[in-house]
């Protein structure tokens, strides 16, 4: 039993290491000058030596894009969610005639792959002059988020208990009363997962602004990027710190909103 | 107001327009507008030829047939559509079936669980294109770390130019891809295993079964079900794959279009297309999106009777 037990362990650990080991070389990698990792692909870092993400931040303009990427992800998500939550509210939570249809219309994006529509959206943001700027790419991640959105928020608004909600209508509530302090809160859980959900695929889409921007200064960090190793292919460390910077924001996210999650489920559990 | 209700049972009152349109509106007009609306048109735009960004004939299915019979497109086509199934069995052989795997051992492991799924989940989190440069680094035939530890135990033989011949570029591909995702199956096997009653696996364990028999009498007819999502899921995903293999291959898909896909395909079309490119384009994303949505639905329904 017990070599079964190291075997298994043994087996976890490997693929955590396959799984880990790349990500860990980058950073690593990071902080090393570039002549030193040419010479020894993998060796741990002589010195803590900061002048690769120095490079990265302002010669390759990562600084710039990680600014514009932040902005666009944070409101696009912000958007995406806030109109999602209140859709879904009044779907699961009210009766109306055609309330199953509109379910349906919004899940049916799921299947929908994402770039089908890129050049009528194109000639759409044309016509709107929404070409090359900020607000266009907000409001185009904002809409193609929602079928997911929706479908994890409605999901999770169906199976909340009733009590609080007609508690507050016997309270004279109305609507919107009840959205914003009885299940707003109850779905903090929820909204946390579909943060994270909306988040990184916002964060590192590149087909969007690589087609809708023009601009090089309001590019984000996944094009700057492709730029980025176009111009400093050879130097291995800077490149190593443009990763880095790239991946950053979305693990702080990532660990924030599974403590979030982790707290909203136990704190179900303990009421 | 008189309200009844049957006891103990949810009856959510009736609501007037008013809500219904503060609540819903602006996600409705949000969504139609840039997702369904799109698709509408570009499904018009492919019945159509363009000189250039002007329509110059309606010609019904005719950029359809083009995409089938206009070489070299038609040749493309099939290749690249043979790529995405390769890709579909390679993720389903080795993503999803490893993915099962450790989340199997997962479920026995008692301490450290939570420890080793963010681990493994990690790379989830870099773009397909970091992903992309990161093991085109990786796998430098000279600068690259993976050939240098193969050298130092003395395995020259395989350090090999992984994505620079087409022998080795798919599947390479294969398993970059995997090991980004695999994830998404750990998660969703891994809650299906936690969901089978302790009843059954004690009742398994008791009469002495061998963890194998264990496993594909008890454990793997319960996790059916998530299975199948996994399958229509991973189906969906390789078909309209793209970010990957434009980071690993550029848009021609890799040394001879080895790694040529129906996604690379519509980026050329779109981009690198002649005066036509509109009408080729919307054709070959409409026939993707037939393709994917028909072959996803028909796959539910498989899975969905074998479960019954």
């Amino acid at each position: 039993m017990l070599g079964t037990r190291l075997a298994v362990q043994a087996v976890l650990w490997i693929y955590a290491g396959v799984a880990f080991g790349p990500i860990l070389l980058v950073l690593l990698g990071s902080l090393r000058p570039t002549n030193e990792i040419l010479q020894n692909p993998i060796a741990l870092p002589t010195s803590f030596d900061l002048s690769n993400y120095v490079r990265a931040w302002e010669s390759a303009s990562l600084g710039t894009y990680f600014v514009n990427s932040v902005f666009i992800t944070i409101c696009s998500v912000a958007l995406c969610v806030s109109v999602s939550v209140a859709a879904a509210y009044i779907i699961t939570r009210r009766v109306f005639r055609g309330r199953a249809f509109l379910a349906a219309f919004f899940i049916a994006g799921l299947m929908v792959p994402a770039k089908l529509g890129l050049l009528p959206i194109y000639y759409m943001f044309q016509a709107g002059g929404l070409v090359d700027t900020h607000l266009g790419l907000i409001l185009l991640y904002a809409a193609s988020g929602i079928p997911f959105t929706m479908f994890v928020l409605m999901g999770f608004m169906r199976g909340l208990p009733v009590e609080l909600e007609e508690a507050a209508r016997l309270d004279g509530a109305n609507d919107g009363r009840i959205f914003w302090s009885v299940i707003l809160p109850l779905v903090r859980p929820a909204l946390a997962v579909v943060t994270i959900f909306q988040f990184a695929p916002t964060w590192n889409d590149f087909f969007y602004p690589l087609v809708l921007l023009r601009d090089t200064d309001k590019y984000t960090i996944p094009v700057g990027l492709t730029q980025f190793f176009g111009e400093y292919s050879a130097d291995r460390g800077t490149l190593f710190a443009g990763l880095i910077i790239a991946l950053l924001p979305l693990a702080i996210v990532f660990a924030f909103a599974s403590k979030q999650i982790m707290s909203g489920l136990t704190a179900g559990i303990s009421k | 107001m008189m309200r009844t209700r049957a006891r103990g049972r949810y009856s959510p009152e009736h609501v007037s327009f008013g809500w219904i349109a503060l609540f819903s509106g602006p996600a409705l007009v949000l969504y139609t507008v840039l997702v369904i609306v799109p698709i509408f048109t570009a499904f018009v735009y492919g019945l159509f030829t363009w000189k250039g960004t002007t329509p110059d004939a309606f010609v019904g299915l005719g950029n359809y047939v083009e995409l089938f019979t206009r070489y070299p497109v038609n040749e493309q086509l099939g290749s690249a559509l043979w790529h995405n199934v390769l890709f579909f069995v390679g993720t389903m052989a080795i993503q999803n079936t490893i993915g099962l795997g450790l989340a199997v051992l997962l479920h026995r492991t008692r301490r450290g669980k939570r420890v080793f799924q963010t681990l493994y989940s990690t790379p989830y989190l870099l773009s397909p294109l970091i992903v992309g440069y990161l093991w085109a680094m990786l796998l430098s035939p000279t600068f690259g770390p993976i050939n240098e530890a193969l050298r130092a135990v003395g395995l020259d033989a395989l350090a090999l130019p992984w994505l620079g011949q087409p022998s080795t570029a798919l599947p390479v591909l294969i398993l970059i891809n995997a090991w980004q995702w695999i994830g998404g199956p750990l998660l969703i096997f891994g809650a299906a295993l936690g969901g089978i009653p302790a009843e059954l696996e004690e009742a398994g364990q008791l009469d002495g079964a061998s963890s194998w028999r264990l496993f594909w009498a008890v454990r793997f007819p319960m996790i059916m079900p998530a299975v199948g999502v996994i399958t229509v899921l991973t189906f969906i995903g390789c078909f309209n794959i793209f970010d990957l293999v434009y980071a690993l291959g550029g848009s021609n898909g890799g040394p001879s279009g080895s790694m040529d896909v129906l996604g690379l395909l519509y980026y050329r079309l779109a981009f690198d297309g002649g005066t036509n490119a509109i009408g080729d384009s919307s054709a070959m994303a409409v026939l993707m999106f037939i393709l994917v949505f028909g072959v996803a639905i028909a796959l539910e329904r498989l899975l969905r009777r074998r479960e019954a």
